[in-house]
C-alpha cells in the first residue's frame, strides 16, 4: 500500500512517523510547542494504535535519561523537546552520543529565556551543536515525517550508533496543517530494519556501559567518537538514497534553489527556506541574480557539500535565528566563515540574525537583508554582522 | 550472628557479582555494602549504577569489577535510567522483540545521588510505579567529591562543605528522612539496612528485588575516609549505628512499620560518636541535644511499628 496524501498537523505527523517507526519506548514531558508531538503520542498508545510503553517522566533531563536506559536495553526510542527542556536534557545529550545509544528525538525549536518566550528560533538548536549527534533540520511537515523515519535508520546503523534529532521550527512548523504524505505501514517496515543494539545490557552476556575513562584514553575516545561522527556522513547519504528510491522523495545534506550560477547566495537553515525561496523568486523576476541554499544537514557538518555549493558565488547572505553573545554573531555565520576561510576561490560572507524569538521574516526582509548584504560587501561594515530589523 | 565465620560459607553465595579488585578505600563500608547488596540478588539482573564512589572504584575503562550487566550514565538520573531499562524490557517482552527472561532491574546510588540532586528522578520513578529496586548507600556525605556535606550528613558532622570551626559545630541540619520520603510515594516496600547486619541486609535485598513494584532499601555504609575513622573500625560501626538508635533497622511493607531487631535498650550515642573524626569537636551539650533527639526519632519508628 501506497502512503497518501492528507492534511495533518505536522506535529501529530511527527507522531505518527514514530508510530510507524515502530517504537518500542517514549519518555515524554510537556513543553511548548512540542508538546502536541507527546499528546498524539499519548493518544496513539491509549488507543491500541501504537504498542509502546509510555513514560510520563518528571523532566526532561529523566526523559533523556530513561531513553538512554531504554535503548541501551535494546528498545526503539523516541522522545520530543524543545528550548528550555532540551536545556534541561543538555547535560544527557553528550552521554547518548559518547555511549552510542541512538535515542530520536524532534525538536520544536524555540528561543531560551529570558526573557521567557515560547516562540521559534534556533538558539536552543545551537546550544547543542557540540553533543556530538547527528542535527537533520527540516524545512517543512514532510521533510520532517521523512527524516524522523530516516534518522532511525541511520542512528541505528551499525556503522553509526549515535544518537539522531529532527529539528522542526517551533510553530512555523509544528502549529501548521500541512499537506502531507503520510508513509505506510509497509512502506516504512520495509525501509526500516529493526532495532539490533550490538551490546545491549543482558544477562545472558553481562556488559558495562558507561565506564569512566581516565586521561590516558579520554582524549581518544574522544577522537573516535568525531571520527565516528564525521564517518556517519556517506551513511547518511545512503539511507537518504535508499529513501528516495522507495518513497520518491530526495534528500541530501543541502538545497538548492535556482542556486546554480548566483552571484548572490542566500544561505538558510530550517523553515524560513520558505519564505526566502519566495523572495528569491521576486528577486529574479527583478532581474537580480540571487539564489537560495538551505542547508539541511547540520551535524556532521557537510563541508565538502557545502564549499562546492557556494564557491562560485561572489556574496553569501547567511541569516542565523540565534546569537553567540559576545561572540563572532550568530553561531551558523560563524561556522561557514571557517569553513571557507582556507578555500582560494570563496564568497564574501555577510551575516544577519534575524528572526529572534518568534519575530517573522518575511519575504520583504529577506530581499532587505540580501540589499544590505551587497551594500556591506561593497562597503564594509563596523561590525561583522548586523542583527535585522531591531527597533532601536 | 556471633558464628558468622563458622556458617557463612553454607549461608551466602560464594558467588562475586561484584568482583574483588575494585579500588575501594581499605575498609570501605560501601564497598562491602554493595558486595552483600550483590550476592543476595539474582542472577538475572541488570545494575543502573549512579556517579559517586562505587562507580569510580569499579569502573576504570577497561577495567570493571562488574559480572552483571551493569549501566552508568550520570549522577543525578539513575532512577529515570533504570525506569528507562525495566519500561524497555516489558515492551520488547510484550512485542516479542526480546525473550522474557524475568530479568530484574535494580538502581544503586549514594546518599548524594539519592537525597538530593537524584530526589527528583526517583520520587518521579517511584510515583510510576517501575518494577525495580532502589538501593541508596548512604555513607553520609559526597565521599566522591571529598567529603561534602549531603542532605543525608547526620547533624554536627563535620565536612568539607560543612566544616566544624569556632562559629559551627559542622552540619547544621538533622539528617533528611529519605526511607519516609519513599514510604510516603505509597510503594509496597521499603527497608533500612546495614553491611554490618550481613544476613539482614541480604533477606532485605532479596525481598525488596522480589517484590513486584517498585522498593526502596537504604543502606548505612560507614566510610572511614570520610568519617575519620580506623578501616578496623567499620564493621563495629555500623553496628554501633544501629545499637546506638542512630540508625535503626525496620521495613515498611504495603505501609506496615516493622522493627527488624529487638534492641532491649539503646546504647550511648556518644559510644558511636567517639570513636569518629567527624565528631571530634562536639561539646557535651551538643551531644546530649543529639541523644535526646535519636531517642525521640526511635521512639517514633517503635511506635509506628507496634
Ligand atoms: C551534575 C553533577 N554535579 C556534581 C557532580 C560531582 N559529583 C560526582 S560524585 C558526587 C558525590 C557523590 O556522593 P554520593 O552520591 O553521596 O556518593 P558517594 O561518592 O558518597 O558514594 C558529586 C558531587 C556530578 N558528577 N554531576
Ligand atoms: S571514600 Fe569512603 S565510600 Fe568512598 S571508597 Fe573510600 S571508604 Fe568507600
Amino acid at each position: 500500500m501506497m502512503g497518501e496524501r492528507i492534511g495533518i498537523e505536522v506535529s501529530q505527523a511527527i507522531a505518527e512517523a514514530a508510530m510507524l517507526s515502530n517504537v518500542d519506548v517514549v519518555a515524554a514531558y510537556p513543553i511548548t510547542p512540542q508538546t502536541h508531538i507527546v499528546e498524539h503520542l499519548a493518544e496513539l498508545v491509549a488507543n491500541g494504535e501504537l504498542d509502546a510503553e509510555y513514560i510520563p517522566v518528571e523532566s526532561e533531563h529523566s526523559a533523556m535519561s530513561a531513553c538512554l536506559g531504554a535503548v541501551a536495553t535494546g528498545a526503539r526510542t523516541f522522545t520530543a523537546t524543545a528550548g528550555q527542556g532540551l536545556e534541561l536534557m543538555h547535560e544527557v545529550l553528550y552521554v547518548a552520543s559518547s555511549m552510542r545509544l541512538p535515542v530520536i528525538m524532534s525538536v520544536a525549536n524555540r528561543a531560551l529565556s529570558g526573557p521567557l518566550n515560547v516562540w521559534g528560533d534556533q538558539s536552543d538548536l545551537m546550544s547543542v551543536r557540540d553533543t556530538g549527534w547527528i542535527q537533520i533540520v527540516a524545512a517543512n511537515g514532510q521533510e520532517a515525517v521523512d527524516n524522523i523515519i530516516c534518522a532511525f535508520a541511520i542512528g541505528e546503523d551499525r556503522r553509526v550508533l549515535l544518537p539522531v534529532m529532527v529539528h522542526v521550527d517551533g510553530f512555523y512548523l509544528t502549529h501548521v496543517i500541512e499537506p502531507i504524505i503520510m508513509p505506510s505501514q509497509e512502506e516504512v517496515d520495509q525501509f526500516l530494519p529493526p532495532y539490533d543494539y550490538p551490546l545491549p545490557l543482558d544477562t545472558e552476556r553481562p556488559v558495562t556501559m558507561g565506564a569512566f575513562a581516565p586521561p590516558v584514553l579520554y582524549p581518544e575516545a574522544k577522537k573516535a567518537q568525531d571520527v565516528n561522527l564525521r564517518g556517519a556522513m556517506p551513511v547518511i547519504l545512503e539511507h537518504w538514497d535508499r529513501f528516495e528510491k522507495e518513497f520518491g522523495r530526495k534528500y541530501g545534506p543541502l538545497e538548492h534553489y535556482r542556486s546554480e550560477g548566483a552571484k548572490t547566495l542566500l544561505l538558510t537553515m530550517g523553515s524560513i527556506g520558505d519564505t526566502a525561496s519566495a523572495a528569491v523568486d521576486k528577486m529574479r523576476d527583478e532581474g537580480k541574480d540571487v539564489g537560495l541554499v538551505q542547508l539541511r544537514l547540520w551535524r556532521p557538518f557537510p563541508f565538502a557539500e557545502f564549499r562546492n555549493a557556494v564557491r562560485d558565488a561572489d556574496l553569501l547572505v547567511v541569516v542565523d535565528r540565534a546569537i553567540s553573545f559576545g561572540g563572532p554573531g550568530g553561531p551558523f555565520c560563524s561556522e561557514v566563515r571557517a569553513a571557507l576561510y582556507d578555500e582560494e576561490k570563496r564568497p564574501k560572507v555577510t551575516g544577519f540574525i534575524a528572526g529572534l524569538g518568534g519575530r517573522d521574516i518575511t519575504v520583504a526582509g529577506f530581499e532587505e537583508m540580501v540589499a544590505r548584504g551587497m551594500e556591506i560587501a561593497e562597503t564594509g561594515a563596523e561590525q561583522e554582522y548586523e542583527i535585522y530589523g531591531v527597533r532601536e | 550472628m556471633q558464628n558468622y565465620n563458622v556458617y557463612a560459607s553454607r549461608l551466602v553465595p560464594k558467588r562475586e557479582p561484584f568482583a574483588p579488585g575494585h579500588r575501594a578505600c581499605i575498609g570501605c563500608g560501601e564497598a562491602l555494602a554493595v558486595r552483600l547488596a550483590c550476592k543476595a540478588l539474582p542472577q538475572n539482573v541488570i545494575i543502573a549504577n549512579a556517579t559517586g564512589c562505587m562507580e569510580v572504584v569499579s569502573s576504570q575503562f577497561p577495567m570493571t569489577a562488574w559480572r552483571m550487566p551493569w549501566i552508568h550514565t550520570l549522577f543525578e538520573n539513575t532512577a529515570a535510567v533504570a525506569s528507562g531499562v525495566e519500561s524497555a524490557l516489558k515492551a520488547m517482552a510484550r512485542k516479542g522483540k526480546r525473550p522474557d527472561t524475568g530479568t530484574k532491574v535494580v538502581a544503586m546510588a549514594g546518599d548524594g545521588g539519592t537525597s538530593d540532586i537524584g530526589i527528583q528522578a526517583l520520587s518521579g520513578a517511584l510515583e510510576r510505579g517501575h518494577d525495580f529496586l532502589y538501593i541508596c548507600f548512604d555513607n553520609e556525605a559526597y565521599m566522591n567529591t571529598g567529603i561534602q556535606r549531603s542532605s543525608a550528613t547526620p547533624f554536627g558532622a563535620s565536612t568539607t562543605t560543612s566544616p566544624a570551626g569556632k562559629m559551627s559545630i559542622g552540619q547544621k541540619t538533622w539528617k533528611k528522612n529519605v526511607p519516609a520520603i519513599a514510604a510516603a510515594h505509597d510503594i509496597p516496600y521499603v527497608a533500612t539496612a546495614s553491611h554490618s547486619y550481613p544476613f539482614d541486609l541480604m533477606a532485605k535485598v532479596a525481598k525488596g528485588v522480589a517484590m513486584p513494584g517498585p522498593a526502596y532499601i537504604h543502606i548505612n555504609s560507614v566510610c572511614p575516609t570520610g568519617w575519620r575513622s580506623a578501616p578496623d573500625l567499620s564493621v563495629r560501626l555500623g553496628r554501633l549505628a544501629v545499637q546506638t538508635g542512630v540508625f535503626p533497622l525496620y521495613e515498611i511493607e504495603n505501609g506496615k512499620y516493622k522493627l527488624s531487631m529487638e534492641l532491649p535498650e539503646l546504647k550511648p550515642v556518644q559510644d558511636y560518636l567517639k570513636l569518629q573524626g567527624r565528631f571530634r569537636h562536639l561539646s557535651e551539650d551538643t551531644i546530649r541535644e543529639i541523644q535526646q533527639r535519636v531517642v525521640e526519632e526511635y521512639e517514633k519508628i517503635k511506635e509506628k511499628a507496634q
